[in-house]
């Protein structure tokens, strides 16, 4: 079977991505500290909206937009640059919480990482 | 002065004993622009079939200016491969008016990134404009990287704050506004209290038959908060303003023009020079629109106002790119 060759981190990164079109959906993903989560930028949301991530989990954006987005904390906890059409930026969360963000140019634009 | 009557809506706004002879009638046609014209205290909103012509006929015009917005220099994506090319068009339109601009009011998104080379561009273009000076307010895109820093050095000499500020023409009071600054999560547009103090200051000596010009880049009427199309705090600003007679506001940011007319106020979106935006709510997203070929230029163009010698009329017109120059 293809599933029992592909590596732990695509698997989980693939199932986040089959849920893409629900960003209210909370994804459980990663339990693996060195895993790598996938979310994507596709209008105007951030896909899936909320993520639950162990420690240590490195989360990617991808902005598939033709305009500009970014990936900002309000506690400035984290903020990316500016991201264009294709761009990608990755964090890596290593303490627990809940991390709430947006985009600062569209401030609609809200996501969730749930860090445990 | 409609030559379609069927299409005449006449809002009445006489509830008072105010003078109002310095007051502006309105009238406004469905998808392409309005007319205001002051006529014996009554603010008038037409809906026009054809004659937008007499509005754009520059030779009783005491005060002329252009509006532009949302040039995104920069962007090369599917819905306009050519900003620059656009842009372009939009400048020879404004040089081919028979009378040339007082001066002209950019509603922001000068550029898509805030890069230096994108304001390079359009600073050199503007240049090729026939017009007086040209007075900005800042979009989203044009603050992305150091909060406006570069964007206030280039064109926001002399302003407050994030880069507002309010000058006198010809009788009427022109106020440039902020409201792409310290956006809040989940929020909209913002003003924020300072902006707001300072907007109440400006106003207090103002007699209440002033006519006023407000132009801002997100609309300060709420077009379609579902996609951010509004400012959160703009009731606050607009309660300011209620006491006057004739409030035009003009804005950019959702690249298509719209209009409303509420009590004395009107609002007023412009297009883009560089690709348009769907309707509210009528795609997933407010993203960028792609034309199929050959249409691209009757999504966009430019907003041309005059002040009326004659009738001390106000006339807002919209011209897209791919129709002829006003004669």
């Amino acid at each position: 079977m293809r599933r029992a060759i592909v590596p732990l981190i695509a698997l989980l990164s693939l199932e986040v991505l089959l849920l893409a079109g629900h960003p209210a959906r909370t994804v459980r993903a990663a339990s693996d500290s060195s895993a790598k989560v996938a979310v994507t930028i596709d209008n105007f949301n951030f896909t899936p909206g909320t993520i639950t991530v162990s420690v240590g989990t490195t989360v990617v954006w991808t902005n598939k937009d033709d305009v500009p987005h970014n990936v900002t904390n309000p506690d400035k906890e984290f903020k990316s640059p500016t991201l264009d059409t294709g761009e990608k930026w990755e964090y890596t969360f290593k303490k627990a919480g809940t991390f709430e963000y947006y985009c600062t140019i569209h401030p609609k634009m809200t996501g969730r990482v749930v860090v445990q | 002065m409609a030559d379609e009557p069927k299409d005449v809506i006449v809002h009445d706004h006489n509830r008072d004993g105010v003078d109002r002879r310095g007051f502006l009638t309105c009238m406004a046609w469905a998808g392409t622009g309005l007319l205001c014209a002051m006529k014996g205290g009554v603010l008038e909103s037409f809906a026009m079939g054809s004659a937008p012509e007499r509005a754009s006929g520059a030779k009783g015009a005491e005060l002329a200016f252009v509006q532009i917005s949302d040039s995104h220099m920069g962007f090369n994506k599917a819905a306009n491969p050519d900003v620059a090319a656009t842009l372009q068009v939009a400048i020879d339109r404004i040089n081919a008016l028979p009378v040339a601009p007082d001066f002209v009011l950019h509603t922001g998104d000068i550029t898509h990134l805030s890069k230096t080379q994108e304001f390079d561009a359009v600073e050199q273009m503007l240049k090729g404009l026939r017009a007086g000076p040209i007075h900005y307010v800042p979009g989203e895109h044009d603050v992305l990287s150091d909060s406006g820093a570069e964007y206030r050095s280039r064109f926001g000499k002399g302003s407050l704050g994030n880069g507002w500020y309010s000058f006198d023409q010809k009788g009427v009071h022109f106020i440039g506004l902020v409201n792409v600054m310290d956006l809040k999560a989940g929020g909209l547009g913002q003003l924020g209290h300072e902006q707001l103090e300072w907007l109440e200051d400006d106003l207090r000596g103002l007699k209440s038959s002033t006519p006023i010009v407000v132009f801002a880049h997100i609309p300060l009427w709420s077009v379609y908060p579902e996609w951010g199309w509004g400012t959160d705090d703009a009731v606050q600003a607009l309660a300011y303003l209620r006491r006057f007679g004739s409030v035009t506001v003009l804005n950019g940011h959702i690249h298509q023009t719209l209009q409303k007319v509420e009590g004395n106020v009107t609002f007023h979106t412009a297009m883009s020079t560089a690709f348009p935006q769907p309707a509210p709510g009528t795609a997933p997203s407010p993203g960028p629109l792609a034309m199929p070929a050959g249409k691209l230029r009757s999504v966009l163009g430019i907003t041309d106002v005059k002040l009326m010698k004659r009738n001390h009329a106000l006339a807002v017109v919209d011209h897209s790119l791919d129709s002829e120059p006003a004669s």
